[in-house]
């Protein structure tokens, strides 16, 4: 089955226009092809498909507008907000109407005896953290994209980030949600306190990739900065020494806020641009961070270095202005955009394993890459066993993609093999959809179609993402394959 | 299925003829992470994908391989962007923008009317290589300005509301332009150096104040100033609005005003100019009698506040009492990448206080020709700089290029803001005459 044959057929284009630019006006309800193409593509790329028409609603009444149009008309809805995600997830495999909500970008309210800040989808991660820092607060899921992805994207993805270790992912910073359902109604789920009776129904909308309904408002926590941080680099003379001190860092059972992990290829891609002093012939750097009181401080940093030291680390250094501190994260907040300059292509996994795990799984990483003729770059979140393997290489050489293709998906059986997971915070969408039976039986993914079902009966919202589908997602890549020109490939 | 052909489903099917000559390498940097478009302003206010960075980098794309047409909706995505290179910064691939979109409007030509293309395509072609014409053609505004034709053909609505409002946002043209009485200045005390002065088309006229100010501050620094006749306009607006073959010539003639004078630097105090000028080398490098010498040409040329810090900054520097913000023009910050030397500068001068504004290194909106051409934009984008520089109290806005000095100013009148806009090199100066003696007299340039 080909995914043309798939596609949603759109009875009455002009009347479902009409409806569209009824609630919006017409400047924003786009249908020329100039205006289409621009949203063929997420942060994922290669992973393009053309939307029938696109819409930019600014409120909750005009997304009750548009659903209700969409609905009468049976076409899908596709929400997107800055289109930043890693998993084809604000794409249109099948057509639809694309719901960019990239004008819904206003902080509502912010309530800082209580903690928390009311949002609209657009607005971009860091702004939160912008609006806040001034009076000590914070909002904690960053990932990397945290300058550009947004709010709304993160809770359909259950962003996580470079501080995710101790403060957990973007469901546990999600206190509410204004939802519009398939059917137009509007769903108020949660409130603003930490644990709301009845079901959970914010958890269950959190993380569901835009398949349950668009999200128009969320209600997100904030935390107070603490009293101090350091910030340290623990450099090895290898990936497994590093590995397995990231192992024992969590065995002791301290809580750093921050663990990552960034291997030599990062350095030597990173240092040219960011200029932290990073030396060039380390095996693994450990970005580490502890938070908290003083005190406690210089206890958590005592054990991290004591354990570095038994693990053979070369050095230890810390951050010793806000400054330098800056430049550690730069290097790694900034590798990935790095890559470019590296290959003119790069694939990037996301798999999560149990941290005891860690060591092993980096000696198969390793291996698998070796044994593909590849290179591979590590640089990711080793406090949560997420790994983000990722293979630099050259689309326009002869079988290379397909060699990519290939190892990673062996990195990432070898990942669920050992006890772990698809993905760590980049989302399935489309991009993994179908190996979602690696770790779901039937009856489990059977469950939870039904569990859509009853928001969404007709299969409206973001068709084709998540669940597995009679297609794989290389059939949306093949189409962008001939492009003339070489361009970077993220998964 | 007649609609799924609609470019709909397809996108595979050429719709147009492939252009191979826009399928820039540039493009193929471009990595689509998206973390251009917070920084980029028309997205800011209108929250299209098509107008983002990397939005229109795959539009371009796409009409390079044929999937779309030049069209006017194209047209319009590749027009409604204002150069301003905010994306260029925060790229962490590094592509350059610039290049892009000045490949892709070359394909255009200039936007608009078929009307106002022609007017702009001359005035591109035989006004801005002109400095001759273009004083008459100042001139001739002066007249009209003075006169009080204008008001009357408004009062009995004889001009469009259009072109009223075009003629709004024109600045009174000053009594005087800038016509050295000689080619070369002696430097005061021992000569360190001997620089070029860019003396511009805008610059010369409206702010000839600013070039001599200019040649003041130099001299003053121990440089020889030497003003080659030959010179024209930098050619930045032909480049903007994709009259690159003109642009080139300009180049040329530049190029060889500037290495004829055999100068060790090639100073420019307007944001603009500078960037276009240092870009010279990427647009001659197939030209085989004039690549080398394109690229020696940009290397000698800096920004007078770069110049300035370069080295070491004579004194005494007097007392200027004010309370100043910064606003960094695009083509400085974000096409030169020149962010510190400016604000050094300023620190520098006794008195001085420097508050800094929220988005300082965001566009103001005045970006070229585009506050004439996208003027419904331009006010949005003018209308949050004014509340950024209301926030910061200060007196006066210091904005070392033409092009933002003028829309500043426009605004501050619009909003009725007590605040001033001054050039750098203006309060500069300012601080050498009072460092002379108190309410020292100006040595004449």
């Amino acid at each position: 089955m080909q995914l043309a044959d798939l596609r949603h057929r759109i009875e009455d284009r002009t009347a479902l226009t009409r409806a569209l630019q009824e609630v919006l006006g017409s400047d924003r309800v786009f249908t020329h092809p100039a205006d289409l193409i621009a949203y063929e593509y997420d942060g994922a790329q290669v992973l393009t498909a053309i939307p029938d028409l696109v819409v930019l609603p600014g409120s909750t009444e005009e997304v009750v507008g548009v659903v209700n149009a969409a609905r009468r008309h049976r076409v899908p809805l596709i929400p997107r907000g800055a289109g930043t995600g890693l998993s084809g997830g604000a794409i249109t495999p099948i057509g639809g109407i694309l719901v960019s909500l990239a004008r819904m970008k206003r902080i509502l309210h912010v309530d800082l005896d209580n903690r928390c800040a009311v949002v609209q989808p657009g607005v971009i991660n860091l702004d939160v953290t912008k609006a806040v820092e001034g009076s000590g607060y914070f909002y904690a899921p960053d990932p990397s994209s945290q300058s550009a992805c947004s709010i709304g994207g993160n809770v359909a993805n259950n962003s996580g980030g470079v501080h995710t270790l101790a403060f957990g992912v973007t469901t546990n910073h999600v206190l509410g949600l204004t939802l519009v359902l398939p059917d137009g109604s509007v769903e108020r789920l949660g409130g603003r306190g930490a644990d709301e009776p009845g079901l959970d129904l914010t958890g269950l909308v959190v993380g569901s990739e835009g398949t349950l309904g668009i999200v128009t408002e969320v209600t997100v926590r904030l935390m107070r900065r603490r009293e101090g941080v350091r910030t340290m680099l623990g450099i090895f003379g290898t990936i497994a020494e590093a590995s397995q001190a990231v192992a024992d860092i969590i065995a002791s059972g301290i809580a750093p806020t921050a663990l990552e992990m960034i291997d030599q290829l990062t350095v030597e891609a990173v240092e040219p641009v960011v200029h932290a002093g990073l030396p060039l012939d380390a095996g693994a750097i450990l970005l580490i961070e502890v938070e908290g009181v003083c005190d406690a401080i210089d206890r958590s940093a005592g054990i991290v270095d004591e354990v570095c030291r038994k693990n053979q680390v070369r050095e230890v250094r810390i951050a010793r202005t806000e400054e330098e501190r800056h430049l550690y994260w730069a290097s790694r907040k900034g590798a990935f955009g790095a890559m470019g300059r590296l290959a003119p292509n790069y694939y990037l996994n996301d798999a999560v394993v149990p941290r005891s795990q860690l060591p092993a799984i980096m000696r198969q990483v390793m291996e698998i890459a070796r044994r593909h003729g590849l290179r591979v770059v590590n640089v990711f979140h080793a406090g949560d066993g997420n790994l983000h393997p990722l293979i630099p290489y050259d689309a326009a050489a002869p079988g290379e993609s397909d060699r990519v293709l290939k190892a990673s998906e062996e990195m990432l059986a070898a990942c669920v093999a050992v006890g772990g997971t698809l993905s760590g915070e980049h989302g399935i969408g489309i991009e993994k959809n179908n190996y979602m039976p690696w770790i779901f039986s039937a009856s489990d993914l059977d469950a939870q179609r039904r569990l859509k079902a009853a928001f969404d009966p007709e299969d409206l919202m973001n068709p084709f993402k998540v669940f597995p589908t009679p297609v794989s997602c290389g059939e949306l890549m093949a189409r962008r394959a001939p492009r003339l020109a070489a361009s970077g490939l993220w998964i | 299925m007649p609609t799924d052909q609609t470019l709909g489903s397809a996108g595979a099917e050429p719709a147009a003829q492939p252009i191979p000559r826009l399928a820039i390498p540039e493009l193929d940097r471009c990595i689509q992470c998206g973390f251009c478009l917070p920084h980029c302003p028309t997205y800011r206010i209108l929250g299209m994908e098509t107008e983002s960075p990397r939005g229109r980098i795959h539009l371009i794309e796409a009409v390079a391989q044929g999937r779309i047409p030049i069209d006017a909706r194209f047209e319009e995505h590749m027009y409604v962007c204002l150069g301003c290179r905010a994306c260029e910064t925060v790229c962490p691939s590094g592509v350059k923008f610039g290049t892009i979109i000045e490949a892709a409007r070359a394909e255009i030509g200039p936007t608009g009317s078929p009307a106002a293309r022609r007017l702009t395509r001359l005035a591109l072609r035989h006004l801005m290589p002109f400095p001759g014409r273009l004083r008459l053609g100042a001139a001739l505004l002066r007249l009209y300005q003075r006169s009080r034709v204008g008001t009357l053909a408004r009062a009995l609505h004889l001009v469009p509301r259009r072109l009223a409002e075009m003629e709004a946002l024109l600045p009174p043209v000053p009594d005087r332009f800038f016509a050295p009485p000689q080619e070369v200045f002696p430097a005061i005390g021992p000569r360190r150096a001997r620089v070029g002065l860019l003396s511009g088309c805008v610059m010369s006229l409206l702010f000839a104040d600013l070039n001599e100010a200019t040649i003041r501050v130099l001299r003053r620094n121990g440089c020889e100033v030497v003003v080659p006749r030959g010179q024209t306009c930098c050619a930045a607006l032909n480049l903007h609005n994709g009259e690159r073959e003109g642009a080139r010539d300009m180049a040329r003639r530049n190029i060889d005003a500037f290495l004829g004078a055999g100068v060790d630097a090639i100073v420019i105090n307007a944001a603009g100019c500078g960037s276009a000028s240092k870009e010279y080398d990427a647009l001659l490098r197939d030209d085989p009698d004039y690549a080398e010498k394109a690229a020696r040409y940009s290397r000698l040329c800096r920004d007078v506040t770069e110049f300035l810090m370069e080295r070491d900054l004579a004194g005494p520097l007097g007392e200027v009492r004010a309370r100043v913000t910064y606003q960094d023009p695009c083509h400085l910050v974000h096409g030169q990448g020149i962010r510190r030397q400016p604000r050094d500068l300023l620190r520098r001068i006794p008195g001085l206080e420097l508050v800094e504004m929220e988005g300082s290194d965001r566009c103001c909106g005045s970006a070229g020709i585009y506050n004439l051409i996208q003027p419904a934009y331009s006010r949005q984008i003018l209308e949050e700089k004014m509340a950024a520089v209301k926030q910061t109290g200060a007196d006066l806005v210091v904005a070392p290029n033409p092009g933002c000095m003028l829309q500043i100013a426009s605004g501050i009148r619009a909003f009725g803001l007590g605040t001033h806009v001054r050039h750098l090199i203006d309060l500069l100066d300012q601080a050498y005459a009072a460092g002379e003696r108190p309410g020292g007299a100006r040595d004449p340039a």
